[in-house]
């Protein structure tokens, strides 16, 4: 979460100092630089999950050389299942508190010809944010323990394609639909690549031992 | 300042320390390491024999057979697995401190969202004379310097007077002190936060209903921490009085004062307890030379002490009696009542002393835990709580602000693990917390708004 929000921070900063450096009447430019901001902002995200991992890495062997057995107590997947977590968890909370903060208080919803659906949305958008960052989590690790760097790449372009995919918005269908096939997907790979199989999912579901 | 707590007798004086992140370490009995807190050693011992759930090397050590010796032998096989535990129990212990520092700033940012009382502007405390309601901005720096000048110089000289007075064992006197500021805070401070509470949410409350409920409130809550209670009950009270001195501070103190404040408490924490001739250090040190604990009124602490007695009859007939920690002992002052003259934030400053096993025929085992002064408490609350009031962006600057300090917690208790004497808990926090709160407000804030008026997301 501290790493989010470090990597919040510097691409905030960027934006604010273009923003401050360009005209604020010139509508495109704002809108360009503010769509600059967000590419950045998820180039920097990815570049501060993949800081994280070498943090991780590095306390997982000092971990291991303390430990008598020489595992270590957490393993890597749990890191980096915690690891997406906590960037998912993060990034919605800043994501949704104001929202929620506003949706206390009085007041109509697109009252001013917006889209009526903002609140739902956003609540919609923001899970499906929160779950793609705890998968992206474990496969960004993985691709990294594995030295598969096509998976980082997979995940660097599914993070653009979704922040990219939220342009479309107030029409939802845009956004809302490949973010959520896109969550399928990643959610299927995490799982395969966590060991899991359809085996194992049907011996869960059937409850058999 | 954060301590380990280790074994100690149980002592009847209290301390006020300033608060600071330490941890305690017991005189090293001879058979064990140097340089390994001797109640680790004991500890690890008591760990690898009973604790079921902690324990990683069942197969290491003979339990039974470890009970039954009197001396621990130390080999050096054992140091890694020391250091191990260390670490294993110092994520735990990271965990036991995450709990209360949240509970304490979740209390304080609610009643500052809800009760209006605690951001309208009512005049000052005498500690910090000069208004800030002044045209120039130059000014205005500058009256703001001048208050934090002051208040810090009240709370050197009142920690001096408490180490002074700690140094002559004029114990009744600091008793005395504690037990009239504690008195303050439960009952005055209490009865002005309910009444506000009461106020916002318009609920009527007649005064033989306030006075019972009040004194209740404020007579279980003097004897829990200046005497025995248990020590979930201790640990909520110093939450609340806690939260209570932040909301005092937070309604008091002028914005700009208020951040000049922290900064300048958290460097004076830093020299005060790393400095060979800082108060707090000194009394840490007098209370470890003394084999003392330090005043329990000041100091939070997470774990309670076990004793088990061992290789002696009487003692191992006695079996584990649980006592709660800082329940006899130590006095906890660490309010900071602006009205009274006690500094407070000294005795919650202090870090909880180690009890150092006094002879190692009697293994105590003692769940090991961390303890953290009041006035660290105080002071993250207020950052917290102030960012909760004054910032625009409202709950994203909070949340930046609570995670930075709860990182700065973090990093400071690995540090402590790895340095193992006692540490100031205010710096690194509070450097964070004051980072994140600038730029979050003036960065990031309008970044994620324009986000979110796009409906954008990142």
């Amino acid at each position: 979460a501290f790493f989010w929000l470090v990597s919040l921070l510097l691409s905030s900063l960027i934006w604010f100092i273009a923003v401050k450096a360009s005209d604020p009447k010139d509508e495109p430019l704002q809108k360009g630089l503010l769509i600059f901001g967000v590419m950045f902002s998820v180039l920097l995200q990815e570049a501060f999950r993949f800081l994280y991992y070498k943090l991780l890495r590095k306390a997982i062997e000092g971990l291991v050389a303390l430990s008598e057995d020489g595992c270590s107590p957490i393993s890597i997947q749990q890191m980096a299942y915690v690891a997406g977590v906590g960037f998912g968890l993060m990034s919605g909370a800043f994501s949704m508190i104001n929202l929620l903060a506003d949706a206390l208080g009085p007041g109509i919803v697109g009252i001013h010809g917006d889209s009526q659906l903002y609140f739902l949305t956003s609540a919609f958008m923001t899970m499906v944010l929160i779950f793609l960052h705890t998968f992206w989590g474990i496969l960004f690790f993985h691709g990294c323990e594995h030295r598969r760097w096509w998976e980082i790449t997979a995940v660097v372009v599914m993070h653009l394609a979704v922040s990219g995919s939220t342009f479309c918005n107030p029409l939802y269908v845009g956004s809302l639909v490949p973010s959520y096939l896109l969550m399928a997907a990643a959610a299927a790979w995490a799982y395969l690549l966590s060991g899991g199989s359809a085996q194992n999912l049907r011996r869960f579901l059937l409850c058999k031992s | 300042m954060i301590t380990f707590m280790n074994n100690s007798d149980s002592e009847e004086e209290p301390c006020n320390e300033r608060t600071s992140l330490m941890s305690a370490e017991s005189p090293p009995v001879p058979s064990y390491q140097d340089g390994l807190p001797a109640s680790e050693a004991g500890e690890a011992q008591a760990h690898r024999k009973r604790r079921t759930g902690g324990s990683r090397s069942p197969n290491n050590i003979a339990d039974g057979d470890m009970s039954d010796s009197g001396v621990p032998v130390r080999e050096s096989a054992l140091e890694n697995e020391e250091e191990e535990l260390t670490l294993k129990y110092g994520a735990k212990h990271v965990i036991m401190l995450f709990v209360p520092v949240t509970l304490c700033m979740i209390v304080v940012v609610a009643t500052i969202k809800s009760v209006r009382f605690y951001t309208e502007k009512n005049g000052q405390l005498i500690y910090t004379p000069f208004s800030e309601d002044t045209p120039s901005v130059g000014q205005r720096l500058l009256n703001s310097v001048l208050n934090t000048i002051i208040m810090i110089s009240v709370i050197v000289v009142m920690t001096v007077f408490l180490v002074l007075l700690y140094k002559y064992r004029c114990y009744k006197f600091i008793h005395g002190w504690l037990i009239l500021s504690s008195l303050m805070l439960l009952f005055l401070f209490t009865y002005i936060y309910l009444g506000e509470v009461l106020k916002t949410y318009n609920v009527a409350m007649d005064y033989p209903t306030l006075f019972l409920v009040i004194w209740n409130f404020g007579a279980v809550g003097m004897i829990c921490i200046h005497w025995k209670g248990p020590l979930q009950l201790q640990q909520a009270y110093l939450i609340m009085i806690s939260a209570l001195m932040a909301l005092v501070f937070i309604k008091y103190l002028p914005e700009w004062s208020a951040w000049v404040i922290l900064g300048a408490i958290s460097i004076y924490d830093l020299m005060a307890v790393l400095c060979p001739k800082g108060p707090l250090r000194m009394l840490v040190e007098t209370a470890q030379e003394r084999n003392e604990p330090i005043f329990p009124a000041l100091i939070y602490s997470s774990a309670m002490m076990w004793t088990v007695g061992m290789a002696k009859p009487d003692t191992a007939a006695r079996g584990p009696s649980r006592q709660t920690w800082d329940a006899a002992e130590d006095g906890r002052e660490n309010h900071r009542s602006p009205s009274h003259t006690d500094s407070q934030m000294s005795e919650t400053n202090s870090p909880v002393p180690t009890r150092p096993i006094t002879s190692f025929e009697e293994l105590e085992e003692e769940e090991r835990g961390v303890k953290l002064g009041l006035g660290d408490f105080i002071f993250y609350s207020v950052l917290v709580g102030k960012a909760a009031a004054t910032a625009s962006g409202d709950w994203n600057t909070t949340l930046a602000c609570f995670v930075a300090i709860l990182i700065g917690l973090c990093l400071t208790l690995l540090l402590l693990a790895v340095f193992k004497k006692a540490l100031p808990a205010l710096p690194i926090s509070i450097t964070f917390g004051l980072v994140f709160y600038f730029s979050t407000d003036n960065l990031v804030r309008p970044f994620m708004d324009t986000l979110a008026s796009h409906q954008l997301y990142i």
